[in-house]
């Protein structure tokens, strides 16, 4: 970014061996950073209000992706709720079902197969509907056997396809899917990973803008000490760099605060969400940021801050010119 | 070192600053610039450092034509020009020291040989024992000293003052003067404006004198 500044600073002079140019390069970027950190600690309380601010708008969006993985872990474990009942044909004796029970049970995506026979059917009709005395004036059982298969896979697609194989069995009339409430939940989870980006990317903006805000004021408070290092032959990455750094590091720690308070929140409800798991007899525990997230949520807090600064600096410090 | 060919600076007000300015000062020369307040001493400065652009006319600052030059390469053009403030424009928030090093740092000097080089500009206008004081400890005079020692350390071949001893005592002023004059000794150009017409008197050197923005005396020399 202050790479064409570097260049035109011309560090060293010309002719001099590229090496000692680089070692150059790089001393003035560690004395940039290590400048604008001391700056930093030089008003900690100041410091601290600000970096909390960019703290909780990073935990927040940060939390919710928590909540929402975790949510999909949970959900992920119902997947043996969804259901495709395959009415039998009329004509399918019972061996013949019990056979066929047994071969779906060894199908790929399947994970269990349970035979209802139209006695058992009807009995739990019987028992279910209040309609026993109806049943009981038909004097035949107007019930098919039924075979219910639990699959594997827990996504609509996948369901839609296994039900539609099944159906084409020439033993199965008609085979029923029940997926409406699996769709709902993907729906609702959909919902909730969208509301997630949107939050995400609001609090994104207002951390840009609170950055952008602590460099202006940076920018207005070193006033005089840009306009002199002007005057005595400061390139403009020269003097923007320490502006940049300091962005860099309000974002990187911001995003380091938001850390803690995600997982110090997690901390405070782990008890409760695992005796919770342990009423419903669930092995499930929440889980907390794990090292990919982290690694995003500080990188991102780093690139906001940067972007920040950047944007600060290039509004502010070309109107400081000294006069 | 410096041409000036018919510079003329206009200010976006409208008011004309310098009309037709000509002039040449060589490498190594000494001048005084005089001329009442608002006679154009100090925008003649801010055009050689490019803090003005003329309005029309040339600035030429050793071979380089300065009006014509590209915003990002007027810092190659400050780092060969040493200026002093009447006002000194130290920072306040830094030690001796820190000040005197700006320019080496900017330049991209690291290391023990940017404190050799801060020592010995602080050696040259006799503040050696003074690096770690903060400017506002300082008297106005070491305030201005240290201000010259910020304007040398980089070892320019040119020197731009602006109202040095305004604020100082006769006596003071005379030391600063002395001090521009050993600078010129071993080959820098100085270029100082000021309106103590008895201390450039004092000095014999070259006068370029402006009125209302015209030069009326001391063009001819040299050129």
């Amino acid at each position: 970014m202050a790479a064409r500044g570097e260049r035109a600073a011309g560090a060293a002079p010309a002719g001099r061996p590229r090496r000692p140019r680089l070692r150059a390069w790089l001393a003035e970027h560690r004395d940039a950073a290590a400048g604008s950190l001391r700056r930093l600690a030089r008003e900690p309380l100041s410091s601290l209000m600000t970096l909390a601010v960019i703290g909780i708008a990073l935990a927040l969006p940060a939390g919710l992706h928590v909540l929402l993985a975790n949510a999909q872990a949970v959900t992920g474990g119902w997947r043996g709720e969804a259901r495709i009942s395959l009415f039998l044909e009329r004509g399918v004796d019972p061996a013949r079902a019990r056979a066929l029970r047994r071969e779906l049970a060894a199908r790929p995506g399947v994970r269990a197969v349970e035979l209802v026979t139209p006695e058992q059917a009807l009995a739990e009709f019987r028992r279910l509907s209040g309609f026993g005395d109806a049943l009981d004036a038909l004097g035949e059982n107007p019930l098919p056997a039924t075979l219910v298969v639990t699959p594997a896979a827990s996504d609509p697609e996948a369901l839609v396809a296994l039900a539609a194989r099944l159906r084409a069995l020439p033993e199965v009339e008609a085979a029923q899917l029940d997926l409406e409430w699996v769709r709902r939940l993907h729906a609702i989870l959909a919902l909730a990973r969208r509301g997630v980006a949107v939050v995400a990317a609001l609090l994104a903006a207002a951390v840009l803008l609170v950055v952008g805000n602590t460099i202006r004021l940076e920018i207005q408070n070193r006033r005089e000490e840009i306009v002199v290092t002007k005057l005595i032959g400061g390139t403009d990455g020269f003097i923007r760099r320490p502006f940049l750094y300091s962005g860099l590091w309000h974002g990187l720690l911001g995003a380091a605060l938001a850390w803690v308070l995600v997982e110090g929140a997690l901390a405070l409800l782990a008890g409760p969400a695992a005796r919770l798991a342990e009423l419903y007899a669930s092995a499930w525990r929440p889980a907390g940021l794990g090292a990919g997230a982290s690694l995003a949520l500080l990188a991102g807090g780093a690139a906001l801050g940067l972007a920040g600064a950047w944007l600060a600096v290039a509004r502010h410090l070309r109107e400081i010119e000294p006069a | 070192m410096i041409e000036f060919h018919a510079v003329s600076k206009r200010y976006p007000g409208g008011k004309e600053a310098l009309r037709g300015v000509s002039f040449r000062l060589g490498h190594g020369e000494m001048a005084f610039l005089t001329g009442h307040s608002g006679a154009g001493k100090s925008t003649l400065l801010k055009l050689i450092a490019c803090l003005e652009r003329p309005t029309s006319g040339q600035v030429l600052v050793d071979g380089l034509n300065v009006g014509r030059l590209p915003r990002r390469r007027i810092p190659q053009l400050r780092r060969r020009i040493g200026v002093v403030f009447q006002d000194h424009r130290l920072l306040h928030d830094r030690t001796v020291f820190e000040n005197v090093a700006l320019p080496l740092h900017v330049a991209g000097h690291r290391g023990p040989e940017v404190g050799r080089r801060v020592r010995a500009a602080l050696d040259q206008v006799g503040l050696l024992g003074k690096e770690r004081a903060y400017p506002v400890t300082l008297s106005g005079g070491e305030q201005q000293r240290v201000g010259i020692a910020r304007a040398v350390v980089n070892r320019p071949p040119l020197l731009l003052a602006d109202e040095p001893t305004g604020n100082l005592d006769p006596e003071l002023s005379r030391e600063i003067m002395a001090l521009f004059a050993r600078f010129n000794q071993v080959g820098v150009t100085v270029l100082i404006a000021t309106h103590d017409i008895a201390l450039v008197e004092a000095m014999g050197r070259r006068r370029l004198v402006l009125r209302e923005g015209r030069l009326v005396e001391g063009a001819a020399e040299a050129a």
